[in-house]
């Protein structure tokens, strides 16, 4: 059963990303986005990181892709942009870089389970165990808020910043 | 389902990849990148699953960077369609003196 | 003496010689430099501005408003040297009568110390150098005392005496420098001066470039005399005069290759400065500058450098033996050679300049043939008739200058042809120069007899050692006969017969200031007594002594056998004494009266000669251009030679250097340096295209390549 879900998510999110990245209108590319961005959250509840799917869901295809829709709205780019895709030599080196990069990837990706160092890993049953003791949101929460404190207090102030920034950048000049 | 998790990952970011090569459009360029984290933020969760729960911890952060990212770069992308009145990257070209 | 120097010098042993201050005589120029520098600098500077100003002030204008920076030089540069002479004069009389075998040397500092090298910062006293010191500082101060009068209209006066002051003081640390390298500062130092004082109306190209001639042909010398110092740095390990000479018998084996070279290249040397045949180019060139300046440098001091070099490193020469043959050969060939191209020359310090080099010749046939101490008397007594000479020539062209500017006439005032009959003008300069006449022309009793003539002799009596010498021989009485020809011409063309300066400028031509009669008159006495101080017994005891009633002596021959006994005596082991008459036989006596009848003869013959022929002003008068006399009076082409096998090749060789080595290698390799670096730079932007894409996709590239490292 999860396999199945396993696969169905995963042909919906490459079929999403790949209606992002040859749509010609922006805001289908968009809407692809989103559906890519749902079938990953599903990956996610299959991978045991239901928090993370929500955050997914809630932040992403949410408030993000939302973001994105505004600006092109706020620009009036929402129609068929002919030139946006390139063509010729251009599409030919870019498909040949994707291809070798795929390839490389690919190869080597596949048998990582066999890999000395997949071995060593603990396994899904450590972290089902973790999550039977402390439920999800105590799992993330327990590290985030102790080990990594430090850093999550310097994303607050990042965020901070981004907003300031964003705003500074954004607005019309006076 | 470890290796066809990362495989997956890995094709989505070459997807992501892919669309900041053949694309024009600077907001569809920026998407494909937000794409290309995404890819990374599933083989990050994949292998959370094996090796410990700070995979999760370190998506939580990618996500948050992401926002910061998103709202940051679509500010820059409206600054420069007030400008160019275009979002068509072949206009750029400030990177060049 | 030792009451005078109580309490101002620290005593040492010096034999009981007490040398008094002798840095202080070094010194003492060098301040006049400095203070005459300043004065120089203010009245260069207040010149400008007055040019700036628009009203370029006439040379008559300045007189009537004597500036301090035209009073003070007037005071400190003859000062300096008064009182230089004056310390010179007491050290001198403190070493009369002191047996001093061993030279006093005075160190104030270690200039240098590098490695093996120590070069102490020392002066030498000691018979040569005082004899130096005499007539440096005592010529030297009459010429200060004569440039006052003739300098005082020009603008640069302060100038002028800044640069004298300063060679002075460099002339001086040649000849009392301890060591070779303290001689050397001296040695480039009085070329500098020469170069400046030359060209010191450089506002004339002609002079300038004959700056730089003299200059540029003086390196060649001092190539020479560097060569040598690091040979003998090399074999000896110190450069110190004492401690060469000392070992030197001992380390270079005598006639050897090591003591030939050194002597060689000392003479090389020797022969730039002391303008010698065949660097003597320069000399003539040389008469550019101010007349007291040809004078003090060009005819007193510096040029004898060579002499006294060869006199200094006499022990050197003795054991070359073929050194000192070439020593005393090209004396003799430059003596003839000079005095052959002043039978032709017009110009009064052009046939002046040709004596001196001829002169000089003869020093250096003396010190070649062992004769060192005749040699540096006639070096002694040249000083003397030449200075008096150059300064009589100075005053006649001081008194023509005015007489040509007075009426605005555009005549050479230094071309003897526009003279004649000054001797009603310039009664005094007349006659001070006939005395300097006869002297160089070697009648007695005047200075030249008695040094010009025993110089033929000891080249006469060097005749058993090789036939070498009996033509150096032939060569001496020939160059003497010469001499006392054209100076004759030069006096009977200058003073005697109808004046040709034109009617209307003879008006002005009148006697120079005290300030330069003065130094005439005490220079005329000295050419005729200056002699006096050398006589060999046999000829004291004859007529020409007066039968031993006139005050003469062999002074001079006792006073310099401490510096010359090595050399003497290395002479004496490996050549034998030679005989003691000339080769023709005969004895002094004999010889002295054939010298000074035969000399006396040509001066009265060509007086009558000269007298006899039409002489024209050289407006009127056309070169000669063929024959024996156009040879001549181009100077045997020598220049034109010069130009065309060495300065035309060498331009032409610096040319191609220039437009091939330089513009085309090198510049072309930088450029190409260059060219390939934009090219690079070009084809490296062409990836900067400024689209993100491209960027993009290079990113990509190194993601794979990274990948391909990490993998394979």
């Amino acid at each position: 059963m999860v396999d199945i879900l396993f696969f169905v998510f995963a042909a919906t999110a490459v079929g999403g990303a790949l209606g992002v990245v040859l749509q010609k209108n922006p805001v289908s590319s968009l809407l692809f986005m989103v559906g890519t961005l749902a079938s990953l959250a599903g990956l996610f509840v299959l991978m045991e990181a239901h928090f993370l799917a929500a955050i997914q869901v809630i932040v992403y295809a949410g408030a993000i892709m939302v973001l994105f829709l505004f600006v092109i709205m706020l620009l009036n780019l929402g129609h068929d942009y002919r030139d946006d895709l390139k063509t010729g030599l251009g599409m030919f080196t870019a498909f040949a870089a994707a291809g070798a990069l795929a390839g490389v990837l690919v190869s080597q990706l596949r048998g990582v389970e066999e890999t000395p160092l997949a071995q060593h890993f603990p396994g899904p049953d450590a972290l089902d165990q973790l999550l039977a003791e402390q439920g999800i949101i105590g799992a993330i929460a327990h590290p985030l808020f102790t080990d990594y404190v430090v850093a999550f207090e310097l994303v607050g102030i990042l965020l901070l910043v981004a907003l300031v920034g964003a705003i500074v950048i954004a607005k019309r000049r006076v | 389902m470890l290796a066809e998790a990362l495989v997956l990952s890995a094709i989505l970011f070459v997807i992501g990849t892919t669309g900041v090569l053949i694309r024009r459009n600077a907001i569809i360029m920026f998407l494909c990148v937000e794409l290309q984290l995404n890819a990374v933020n599933l083989s990050f969760v994949a292998l959370s699953q094996y090796i410990g729960i700070e995979g999760q911890v370190f998506v939580f952060f990618i996500m948050t960077v992401a926002a910061a990212e998103a709202a940051v770069g679509l500010a820059i992308i409206i600054s420069i369609f007030r400008h160019y009145e275009t979002v068509n990257v072949d206009n750029f070209n400030l990177l060049k003196w | 003496m030792g009451l005078l120097t109580t309490g101002l010098v620290a005593q040492d042993a010096g034999g009981g010689f007490d040398p008094l201050l002798p840095g202080l005589i070094v010194l003492l120029p060098f301040l006049g430099f400095v203070a005459n520098g300043i004065l120089a600098l203010v009245a260069g500077t207040r010149g400008a501005a007055r040019v700036r100003a628009g009203n370029e002030a006439s040379e008559t204008a300045d007189n009537t408003k004597r500036t301090l920076t035209q009073t003070l030089p007037t005071w400190i540069g003859p000062g300096v040297m008064l009182a230089a002479f004056i310390l010179t004069l007491l050290n001198f009389v403190g070493l009369l009568g002191v047996e001093l075998t061993e030279p006093v040397i005075r160190s104030y500092w270690t200039w240098m110390a590098t490695g093996t090298l120590t070069v102490e910062a020392a002066l030498q006293l000691d018979q040569l150098s005082l004899i130096m010191m005499m007539v440096v500082t005592g010529v030297g101060f009459l010429i200060h005392v004569f440039s006052v009068g003739y300098m005082k209209e020009d603008p640069g006066y302060a100038r002028y005496f800044a640069y004298l002051n300063l060679f002075v003081f460099f002339m001086l640390t040649l000849v009392m420098g301890a060591n070779f390298p303290m001689m050397f500062v001296g040695w480039e130092g009085v070329g500098l001066c020469s170069y400046l004082l030359i060209g010191f109306w450089f506002q004339d190209r002609e002079k300038a470039d004959a700056g730089k001639k003299a200059f540029i042909v003086n390196r060649i010398g001092d190539f020479g005399l560097l060569m040598a110092m690091f040979m003998l740095f090399a074999l000896f390990g110190t450069l110190d005069y004492v401690a060469i000479f000392e070992a030197a018998p001992e380390v270079m084996a005598y006639g050897g290759f090591a003591a030939t070279a050194i002597a060689l290249f000392l003479l090389l040397g020797a022969i730039g400065k002391s303008a010698q045949v065949p660097l003597y180019v320069w000399l003539p060139d040389a008469m550019a500058g101010p007349t007291p300046v040809s004078a003090l440098i060009h005819a007193a001091t510096m040029v004898t450098a060579g002499v006294y070099l060869v006199a200094r490193a006499s022990v050197l020469f003795a054991l070359a033996p073929v050194g000192a043959a070439a020593v005393a050969t090209v004396g003799a060939v430059t003596a003839l050679f000079a005095a052959t191209i002043a039978l032709q020359q017009y110009d009064i310090k052009k046939v002046l300049a040709y004596s001196t080099v001829s002169q000089l010749g003869f020093m250096f046939m003396a010190v070649g043939v062992g004769a060192y101490a005749a040699g540096v008397f006639h070096l002694m007594t040249h000083a003397f008739f030449k200075a008096l000479l150059f300064l009589g020539a100075g005053a006649v062209i001081h008194s023509m200058h005015h007489a040509l500017h007075a009426t605005h006439k555009d005549w050479d005032a230094q071309d003897m042809r526009n003279m004649g009959g000054l001797r009603r003008f310039m009664p005094v300069t007349w006659i001070t120069m006939w005395a300097a006449t006869l002297a160089i022309a070697g009648v007695w009793p005047f200075a030249g007899f008695f040094s010009k003539d025993e110089i033929i002799w000891f080249v006469g009596t060097s005749a058993p050692a090789s036939a070498l010498y009996v033509v150096l021989w032939a060569m001496a009485i020939a160059t003497a006969l010469l001499t006392a020809f054209y100076m004759t011409r030069l006096m009977v063309m200058t003073f005697h017969g109808s004046n040709r300066t034109g009617e209307g400028e003879r008006g002005h031509l009148h006697e120079a200031p005290l300030s330069m009669t003065v130094p005439l008159g005490i220079l005329a006495v000295l050419s005729v007594v200056g002699g006096w101080v050398n006589v060999p017994g046999s000829i004291r005891e004859s007529i020409f002594g007066g039968f031993g009633l006139l005050p003469m002596s062999d002074w001079l021959d006792r006073w310099m056998e401490p510096v010359t006994a090595s050399a003497q005596a290395i002479r004496l082991e490996q050549m034998g004494a030679y005989a003691s008459t000339a080769p023709v036989g005969g004895g002094h006596v004999v010889w002295g009266a054939i010298a000074t009848g035969l000399a006396l003869a040509v001066v009265l013959v060509g007086a009558r000669l000269v007298a006899s022929r039409e002489i024209r002003p050289a407006t009127e008068s056309e070169a000669p251009a063929t024959g024996i006399r156009g040879l001549l009076y181009n100077k045997w082409y020598v220049d034109e030679f010069y130009d065309r096998f060495i300065v035309k090749p060498v331009v032409g060789l610096s040319r191609f250097c220039w437009r091939w080595i330089d513009q085309v290698l090198i510049d072309g390799t930088v450029n190409a340096v260059g060219t390939v670096s934009r090219g690079l730079g070009w084809f490296g932007s062409l990836f900067q295209t400024g689209q993100i894409n491209t960027y993009a996709f290079i990113v990509t590239l190194g993601a794979l390549a990274l990948l391909g490292v990490l993998i394979f």
